[in-house]
């Protein structure tokens, strides 16, 4: 046997670099549209140019005779199928009928009418121009307080009053702490409609063999065995006949937690021509038909007392729901409810949500999904109950935090947090960001007359979702784990990781259990007919979740790995690890590579074990985990212009155990670009007639990597007693911290000049107004 | 995002363009940073596309009887990287070095930019700030018109059908001009919101020579006169600068959209103008 340098180097907390970069930098990595086959038909979409209308008619002869043209469908067509899921529920929840193409009206610019199947893009884009369709356009409401006000036109005829739903949660005693508060701040606070903008637009290829009668359909999804379920029920077809495949996904922020017309709508397609057929989606059609996100108007009511203390909390929140439910878009709402208190301790809370139709795209998940909106609302108030009685923002956070040994911590919205430091997150934050310095630097800033603002935003977020009773399909995550008959291992996972990094993180949990070199491992996902079913990647859940799952395969694994190790040293007494089997007693040793072969070859097994190396860890989670930590941000307002600028940004995140520190800080940066966005440059505007007026990239503004500015990480790590790696998942919390933390600082600097509150984004204009106009717009 | 059906013709030397192009129906395309987006958008549909990018010598940036001639083909990032624009029209190269982002300079043509007369464009306000020329070439002839002549309204210029700028002719700066060029940026465009352009002589305390040229703020960009005369004899005191950047807009309609009012827009205007100024001043 052969002698084997045991490997005592672990690789979890290490920075590795991605294994997912090289593919993806040198651009050989394969999305949708890189998807080419043989006979592919192309299909384009026929959209309504109203936000609100009947159908008259449609004629689609001129289309038809285009040359190339293969077909068209509408929605006479299509009736048989669908309808587009929506996997929320909540009690006395209004659900449109949502069809696959529209029937009789429109009720968005750029609900999907017609679509045209042609042998090349071109032709089919072409085509869709030719098609007639006779509109009878109808009053439109795309304000969510407009469509709340008596005699506004009704989305839905069904429903006059444009309410989806409303929902009432209530903790604690309001009333009373309201009664005996010494000082009650009110504040409406927006959180505007946000376009996710994936860099990568969605995209389905879709594929029916008649002769196996089985349909597979690639789609840039962060979420392809729901996908399968969802759109199998909507063609009628059987789950087992259809294979979805997730290939590289260029972002999806939530946006592609989703099922959307499109897909359902290739697969029947791809079953009508009996040909490959691709649909791309141009980025017009990504900002008007890929959902949006928030769309929050908030009236909160704080209650404190002269001291410091929060007595409680009341919302009354109206969410915009759009014209329709996609997957998740009524429960989005809900977790803003949910983590409305933050981390503070009061337990009087009441909120009221109304979600409200408009004409106009629905919303869904947008990274951080309802958290933003709470976070934002309750740092917000804590900073306006601050100012109010004249109390620094650290000191009245510290005052009201939940306390380390409170923890685990009964929320009075029903969660309980598993492990929290939050003072120490804050005071590590203020350390770095050296915030005593700073306020001496305002003072004199502003007897030069500067404005200039430092802001905080502490946060708890609800992260790993989650446990499967609190979850519209499930919250564990499936995992397998296979050395290969070489010794090299592939892992399978059900969350389908798309961007975040997990072909890295669980190979580097691989590699400690096994002992085996990055290289050798290769993490799978997306493809419905390699991976075991999985729920997918959302909510901060894919390494928390998944990874445990990865973690509890391979335990089971190495039990097997010592079963065959024993075996072939012919002993009872070994232990694994390192990547070597050794016998305790005589010290010789088997390679994982000579046990993966002898496990293959089957020439002696382990009495009572199958052959090979394969083990499979279905993991239910028993709580979601709940990361938390605090952002600092010093800006400073040009004030003959209302720019700001940021000159500091601290970011203090707590995500438990972290497994590569480098992908954490990628995940906060990339979280506090988008929160910037939100912050001070992006909304989706509706004009009052439903057109998006913010329809193009010249008109939306991202933040460029110009727009960013140096953000100075730092972590404390409170490890969560939920999973056995202690992890808590970071994919939100930079979005989380982010907007809250700039217009509170960006008010701390206008605050000289009676500004208490700015709804985002905080444009040049907006401050150039509050500083010389009084506000006026 | 897919533009619909047209013919496209590569030629290789300007008469044959010029030919291409002389019954006013076909569409130059110059760098076709702006074209190609509205055609891809179907906000352009031209039945046919003229490249000039394959003709040799369009592409220039040379020094000759006091001035400096541009070929309209030269790229943006030429220009910001041209010696002989950063020692002798540094204002020139200091404007394209802010246009867009890296992709759009190493692609986009000073003579597609100006054709093109995106009234937010940067080029126009260092332009009529230089009282530049521009020369305009048709089969069988061609015509020089200054700049302030060139921009007619809102993407339209004094181009006449079947006709392409075809050089772009700016002084060679004496020393001691002290130059600026101030924008604000769109956050999503990069375009400018308001951008002025400034370049101001000084002799014995007193400025002699005041250019101002402003883009972004109204239909078509323009010189701001009323600015320039406030200037031009006076010793350039902070007091001066504020007047002269508080006339900028004199007498202008100014644009309005989603990011700025007309009202902000003005009002940027004249804090840029001044700040412009203020820089210009430094190196006069």
């Amino acid at each position: 046997m052969a002698t084997t340098i045991t490997k005592t180097e672990t690789l979890v907390g290490k920075r590795i670099r991605r294994k997912e970069d090289p593919r993806l930098i040198t651009g050989t990595a394969t999305y949708v549209d890189d998807i080419q086959m043989p006979g592919m038909h192309y299909a384009a979409i026929l959209r309504s140019p109203h936000a609100a209308a009947r159908i008259r008619s449609i004629r689609v002869g001129p289309a038809l005779e285009h040359p190339g043209v293969v077909a068209v469908f509408t929605g006479k067509d299509v009736e048989g199928i669908g309808p587009v899921p929506c996997g929320a529920s909540l009690p006395g929840l209004r659900v449109p009928y949502h069809s696959v193409l529209a029937r009789d009206r429109v009720y968005f610019v750029g609900h999907p009418v017609a679509v045209v199947v042609a042998r090349d893009r071109y032709i089919a884009r072409d085509a869709v121009d030719r098609i007639e369709v006779d509109y009878e356009p109808l009053p439109a409401v795309s304000d969510p307080e407009k469509a709340l006000e008596p005699g506004a036109p009704a989305v839905h005829p069904e429903w006059p009053d444009n309410i989806a739903f409303t929902y009432h949660q209530e903790a604690g005693d309001v009333d009373k702490a309201f009664a005996e508060a010494e000082v009650v701040v009110k504040q409406r606070i927006v959180s505007q409609r946000l376009i996710p903008t994936a860099l990568e637009t969605r995209g389905v290829v879709a594929d029916w063999r008649s002769g196996e009668r089985s349909l597979t359909i690639y789609s840039s999804t962060q979420i392809p065995h729901l996908m399968r379920t969802l759109v199998a029920q909507a063609l009628g077809l059987p789950e087992n006949r259809l294979r979805v495949v997730a290939p590289e996904v260029g972002g999806g922020f939530g946006s592609k937690l989703n099922v959307y017309a499109e897909e359902i709508l290739m697969g029947f397609v791809a079953m009508k021509i009996g040909k490959p057929i691709k649909w791309i989606e141009s980025r017009r059609e990504n900002f008007l038909c890929t959902i949006h996100g928030r769309g929050h108007v908030d009236y909160f009511e704080i209650a404190g007392k002269r001291d410091g203390t929060i007595l409680g909390l009341k919302l009354k929140l109206i969410q915009d729901l759009g014209a329709y439910h996609q997957l998740l878009t009524p429960a989005i709402p809900t977790l803003s409810v949910l983590m409305m208190p933050g981390i503070y301790r009061f337990r009087n809370i009441r909120a009221d949500i109304i979600g409200v139709f408009t004409n106009c795209v629905p919303t869904d998940a947008y990274r951080g999904a309802g958290r933003p909106e709470a976070t934002h609302g309750i740092e917000r108030m804590v900073d306006m109950l601050a100012a109010e009685i004249g109390m620094d923002p650290a000191e009245i956070r510290f005052k009201n935090f939940v306390r380390p040994e409170e923890f685990p911590y009964e929320t009075p919205t029903g969660l309980s947090y598993d492990t929290g430091n939050y003072a120490g997150a804050l005071e590590k934050a203020l350390e770095v960001a050296g915030y005593r310095q700073l306020r001496e630097e305002q003072k004199k800033a502003r007897q030069e007359g500067r404005l200039m603002g430092i802001g905080i935003s502490t946060y708890g977020e609800i992260c790993a979702f989650g446990p499967s009773p609190a979850t519209p399909a499930g919250g564990w995550e499936s995992a397998t784990v296979r050395v290969e008959p070489t010794g090299k291992v592939t892992v399978l996972t059900g969350a389908s990781p798309h961007g975040q990094g997990e072909e890295t993180t669980f190979a580097q949990i691989v590699c400690d259990e096994l002992g085996v070199d990055m290289d050798d491992v290769v993490v799978q996902h997306g493809d419905t007919a390699v991976v075991p079913y999985g729920i997918g990647t959302f909510g901060s859940r894919a390494t928390a979740v998944g990874g445990t799952a990865v973690y509890y395969a391979l335990q089971a694994l190495k039990e097997k790995i010592k079963k065959f190790g024993a075996t072939l040293l012919e002993s009872d007494d070994v232990s694994f690890s390192g990547g070597v089997c050794v016998c305790n007693q005589t010290g010789r040793s088997v390679s994982l590579a000579e046990i993966a072969a002898a496990s293959y070859r089957a020439a002696k097994l382990p009495p009572g074990t199958e052959p090979g190396l394969v083990s499979t860890y279905f993991w239910e989670p028993p709580n979601f985990t709940f990361p938390f930590g605090a952002h600092i941000v010093v800006t400073e307002v040009d004030r003959e212009t209302g720019a700001v600028e940021i000159k500091r940004y601290v970011a203090v995140d707590d995500c438990g155990k972290v497994i590569n520190p480098m992908l954490v800080d990628g995940q906060v940066h990339g979280g506090v670009a988008q929160g910037l966005g939100q912050a001070l440059y992006e909304q989706a505007v509706y004009d009052e007639n439903g057109q998006l007026v913010t329809g193009e990239l010249t008109d939306y503004a991202i933040p460029k990597a110009t727009m960013v500015p140096r953000i100075e990480t730092a972590h404390t790590e409170t490890p969560t007693p939920v999973n056995p790696l202690g992890i808590k998942g970071v994919g939100e919390a930079g979005t989380i911290a982010c907007s809250p933390a700039v217009v509170n600082s960006v008010v701390d600097a206008l605050s000289p000049l009676g500004v208490r509150h700015i709804d985002m984004p905080l444009t040049p204009e907006k401050l150039w107004r509050l500083i010389h106009k009084g506000g006026q717009a | 995002m897919i533009p619909q059906n047209f013919e496209y013709e590569a030629p290789r030397t300007l008469e044959e363009a010029l030919q291409l192009l002389a019954d006013g129906s076909a569409k130059p395309l110059a760098g076709g940073m702006s074209l190609i987006p509205l055609m891809k958008l179907r906000l352009a549909a031209p039945e046919r596309v003229v490249d000039l990018g394959r003709i040799p010598g369009l592409s220039y940036v040379r020094e000759e009887d006091g001035v400096i001639r541009i070929g309209a083909m030269t790229t943006h990032y030429e220009i910001e990287s041209s010696p002989v624009l950063k020692a002798r029209c540094p204002l020139l190269a200091a404007t394209a070095a802010q246009i867009g982002d890296m992709q759009v300079r190493n692609v986009g043509t000073i003579g597609g930019s100006l054709a093109h007369a995106d009234p937010a464009a940067d080029y126009p306000a260092a332009l009529l700030a230089l009282e530049a020329q521009v020369r305009l070439a048709r089969a069988g002839g061609e015509r020089t018109v200054a700049i302030a002549d060139f921009f007619t309204d809102v993407f339209t210029t004094a181009l006449e059908p079947g006709e392409i700028l075809r050089e772009v002719i700016v002084p060679a700066e004496a020393p001691g001009t002290g130059v600026s060029y101030q924008k604000v940026a769109h956050p999503a465009s990069g375009f400018a919101v308001v951008g002025i352009a400034v370049r101001l002589r000084r002799s014995q305390g007193k400025i002699t020579l005041a250019r101002l040229g402003v883009t972004g703020l109204a239909a078509k960009p323009f010189r701001a006169l009323a600015a320039e005369r406030l200037l031009e004899g006076s010793s350039a005191t902070e007091a001066d600068v504020r007047a002269a950047a508080g006339a900028v807009a004199d007498g202008v309609e100014a644009n309005s959209d989603l990011y700025a009012s007309a009202e902000y827009r003005t009002h940027l205007a004249r804090v840029y103008a001044a700040r412009a100024l203020r820089a210009a001043l430094q190196a006069a």
